[in-house]
């Protein structure tokens, strides 16, 4: 009966379909949307494979430009609304959080339940939107093409980010009544993990920011379907407005983006150094800072808008303050592995490789602040080649090295080590090459969004594309071994990589209570000093093995 | 396939050297603080990595001083960034009181021009060697972006407002136009060239080929529509005082007849022509009817060059 007990977690629990898609365990739920984004991942990419390979010749070879159009609006709008904005939140914080603090789920379970459905019908409708004839407008919805001109499913495609908004609103809400009400007695504020202070900051944000683009995209549809004028200047309205409503969420919602992979890339930093993370305080507050000081700051996408010129001067000076509690992150965590005792395996090697493409990313961030780089470089390719290393080098990198930190957490499987090494090394090369040529066409001139190009850019695109599919092969090979490692994978230990925090004392995979009993936190997050933290074979409950 | 020979474009206006000054200075910083904390990265996996029996300094949690000192130089770093950038942008945006007035409107997916002469063209743009040139730009459908890497020059082409871009080119050529902001399907064919003439080839080509068939100039083209459009029934000190005289006009400061006070620049005498309702002057009937929808954008700026030729107060 016992032994029986001990093995019964979160994924034998129960195994009807109903059980799945009704489960109140923020652990199912967790499951539940990595499936549906990784979907929309893959629904992404295969988007950005088809207009690489498009862009291979300057002119037209395999498609229309209202194909290219169309494509690059799908790739856009899918890996931001429906991959990017909910990856690391809605997956691995869903899942880790309440083990993170030592409570049995979050806060409210059926409102978690509700947002995954939520989410799944504004994807719906953004799928509708792609079947039905795609949309046209780019993700950035810019009026009044999009409120006027646009032929296209926009109406279809905006009421599924307005609604799927609705979903990221009720984790935002779900996290931050969770951490301030449900931490496991003894687990102080600055005892947190830092995963669990990002995921803070990051909810905070969207509380604020995600109801300011659900209205701003619902008035782009009043517009278009009752020509109430609002954007358009030939109904009386303002197209200018559009941008300054549009980028008071956009901006901060890169922050939405990045600051949760920021605090998967302390947890594993700290973990694969057996350290402490350096200025944990620090770190911790600069989630906050990066999460207020990045409302003031849409401005700097406009700087060419016709907006003034002295308004422009303020949100320059403003997104160069912004960059420094991100720069103080970077110092703080390669001080961390100073005197650490540093392991190379995946998850780390994803750090890492975060680590070098978000300082590349961050640096040209620099150069786009600085107005009169931003004036020749606004809408080039060097805009697309810096927000994809944030984006792409920062929380994708931040995504999979945490799915394989907690894969044997989450699944109760080891991977094949030596392949997930490999697979970084690939990504990591595949990436760069796809998108440091994209900074020089940029500075070059090429404009982004171009279908058709002059032939001298060729070079540098051919490059690119030659990259992203090395970087198709790593996703794949990374597909192929997790789903081997899923039906045939060696048993996980309840802590493989031996790592401090509250998420390794219970088994792989925890139970659906999370803890057979409810823990007491003696220890901060990081207490790698204190060997008793990061024992592998003890059960809990084994006390014996200090 | 041609291989790039640079990673700067071609510097062709007396701004062009400025950017790329600017753009260096930033390489060079971005790349001392890669090559330091990629230098340090690999040096601390290599010394620290946990096979090695390497000392290893007690545990260090946090230190002050280092902290203050790592926040302190990226933040004078980036304030000479701002400073700089915001000089050099300043310029950018305030062009020269001398400048030449090209009119340019953007439309889904052609740019046309007119020159001071008189002579239009479309996608493509000729100009002076070494002589300012203002671009006056609005667009008659969605927002355009008028873009010449060459100049390093970019600025959004709106409806609805006119907004503004200069240049002074440096070098003879033909040098590429695009359109930056997506506009559409054929977005990336709403693309033409710059070709910079030397003064008095450039003064030639202004006058067109044959002389006979010189197109007006904007401000008699204004004058032509102003006539024929009826406007002098009653704007004009002769007939009456129907309408304000449109003699001074032009950035002075007018009273509405709500109590506010405008400036007649370009966009109050669009909104005036286009909406004459909204800003109505003080002492005058709202009796002007609107002219939505019989002037496109280059007619409207044409009348415009009109209003302003008949001085300014």
């Amino acid at each position: 009966m016992s032994a029986q007990a001990k093995q019964e977690n979160y994924l034998n629990a129960k195994h009807t379909v109903a059980s799945w898609l009704f489960s109140l365990d923020h652990k199912r739920i967790a499951l539940l949307y990595l499936l549906t984004i990784l979907l929309f991942f893959v629904l992404g990419g295969i988007a950005a494979m088809l207009f690489r390979v498009e862009l291979l010749t300057p002119g037209p070879a395999v498609m229309e430009s209202e194909t290219y159009n169309r494509l690059f609006t799908m790739h856009g709008i899918t890996m931001i609304f429906f991959f990017l904005i909910p990856s690391i939140p809605a997956v691995l914080g869903n899942f880790l959080l309440p083990i993170m603090l030592g409570a049995k789920d979050l806060a409210f379970p059926r409102l978690n339940l509700a947002s995954w459905y939520v989410f799944t019908f504004g994807g719906l409708l953004g799928l509708g939107a792609i079947i039905f004839g795609g949309v046209d407008t780019g993700w950035t919805f810019y009026t009044p093409y999009s409120s006027t001109y646009a032929n296209s499913q926009v109406i279809l495609a905006a009421l599924g980010i307005f609604i799927a908004g609705f979903a990221s609103i009720m984790t935002g809400l779900n996290f931050i009544v969770t951490i301030h009400k449900m931490r496991a007695p003894g687990l102080t504020w600055f005892r947190l993990p830092l995963f669990v202070w990002s995921h803070y900051a990051t909810s905070i944000i969207i509380i604020l920011g995600t109801p300011v683009v659900a209205i701003t995209i619902l008035l782009v549809a009043i517009e278009r379907i009752f020509e109430v004028g609002i954007f358009d200047p030939a109904l009386g309205g303002d197209p200018v407005l559009f941008q300054h409503l549009f980028w008071f969420y956009s901006h901060p919602a890169v922050y939405i983006m990045i600051l949760p992979g920021m605090g998967v890339i302390s947890e594993i930093i700290a973990c694969f150094s057996r350290k402490r993370i350096f200025g944990y305080p620090v770190v911790a507050l600069s989630s906050l800072a990066i999460a207020i000081l990045g409302f003031f700051v849409w401005g700097h996408h406009m700087f060419v808008s016709s907006q003034s010129m002295y308004a422009g001067m303020i949100f320059s000076i403003l997104s160069f303050l912004v960059a420094i509690p991100s720069a103080i992150k970077v110092f703080n965590w390669v001080a961390t592995m100073y005197g650490g005792s540093v392991k190379l395996d995946t998850p780390m090697l994803y750090a890492l490789g975060f680590l070098g493409l978000f300082i590349i990313g961050g640096l040209t961030g620099l150069f786009l602040a600085t107005m009169a780089v931003n004036v020749h470089v606004h809408d080039t390719y060097f805009v697309v080649a810096h927000f994809h290393y944030v984006m792409v080098g920062g929380m994708v990198m931040a995504f999979f090295g945490g799915l394989h930190f907690w894969w044997p957490k989450i699944t109760g499987k080891l991977f094949p080590e030596l392949l997930g090494r490999i697979t970084v090394v690939i990504i990591f090369i595949g990436f760069n090459l796809t998108f440091f040529p994209q900074f020089i066409v940029g500075y070059l001139g090429m404009p982004r969004r171009y279908h058709i190009y002059p032939e001298e850019f060729q070079f540098l695109h051919v490059l690119s594309t030659a990259g992203a599919s090395v970087l198709a092969i790593g996703y794949m090979l990374m597909a192929v071994y997790l789903l081997y490692s899923l039906v045939l994978g060696p048993k996980a230990s309840r802590n493989p990589w031996k790592a401090a925090g509250l998420e390794w004392t219970t088994p792989s995979p925890p139970p659906t209570h999370n803890f057979s009993e409810p823990p007491v936190v003696k220890f901060e997050a990081y207490a790698y000093d204190e060997e008793e933290v990061y024992q592998d074979d003890a059960e809990p409950g084994d006390k014996g093995h200090g | 396939m041609k291989m790039p020979l640079a990673f700067l474009p071609e510097q062709a206006s007396t701004l062009a050297r400025d950017v790329d000054m600017l753009y260096l200075f930033l390489i060079g910083v971005s790349m001392f603080f890669t090559i330091l904390i990629g230098g340090l990265i690999i040096y601390f996996v290599i010394r620290y990595r946990r096979r090695s029996d390497a000392d290893r300094p007690a545990p260090l949690h946090g230190n002050k001083l280092l902290e203050v000192v790592w926040t302190t130089i990226p933040l004078v770093l980036v304030m000479i960034m701002f400073f700089w950038g915001a000089a050099v942008f300043y310029k950018q945006f305030r062009p020269p009181a001398d400048a030449m007035e090209i009119l340019v409107t953007g439309k889904q997916w052609m740019w046309k021009m007119q020159h001071p002469s008189g002579r239009s063209e479309i996608n493509d743009l000729h100009v002076p060697l070494g002589r300012p040139v203002k671009l006056t730009m609005t667009s008659e459908d969605v927002i355009h972006s008028f873009y010449i890497p060459a100049f390093r020059a970019k600025m959004d082409v709106v409806p609805g407002r006119y907004t503004s871009l200069w240049f002074e080119p440096t070098k003879e050529g033909s040098f590429h136009l695009f359109c930056a902001e997506y506009c559409g399907a054929e977005h990336s064919l709403m693309k033409g060239w710059v070709h910079v003439l030397p003064e008095d080839e450039y003064e030639e080509w202004a006058r067109g080929e044959d002389p006979d068939l010189a197109e007006l100039t904007p401000v008699e083209a204004g004058e032509r529509l102003f006539t024929e459009l009826g406007c002098l029934a009653c704007h004009n000190p002769a007939s009456g005082t129907m309408g304000p005289d449109m003699t001074g006009l032009y950035m002075s400061n007018v009273e509405l007849d709500d109590g506010r006070t405008v400036v007649a620049d370009e966009e109050y005498i669009r909104q005036s022509i286009l909406e004459p309702m909204a800003k109505v002057t003080k002492g005058y009937q709202p009796i002007m009817p609107t002219y939505r929808g019989q002037l496109d954008e280059t007619q409207l700026m044409q009348i415009i060059a009109y209003i302003r030729s008949l001085g300014t107060e």
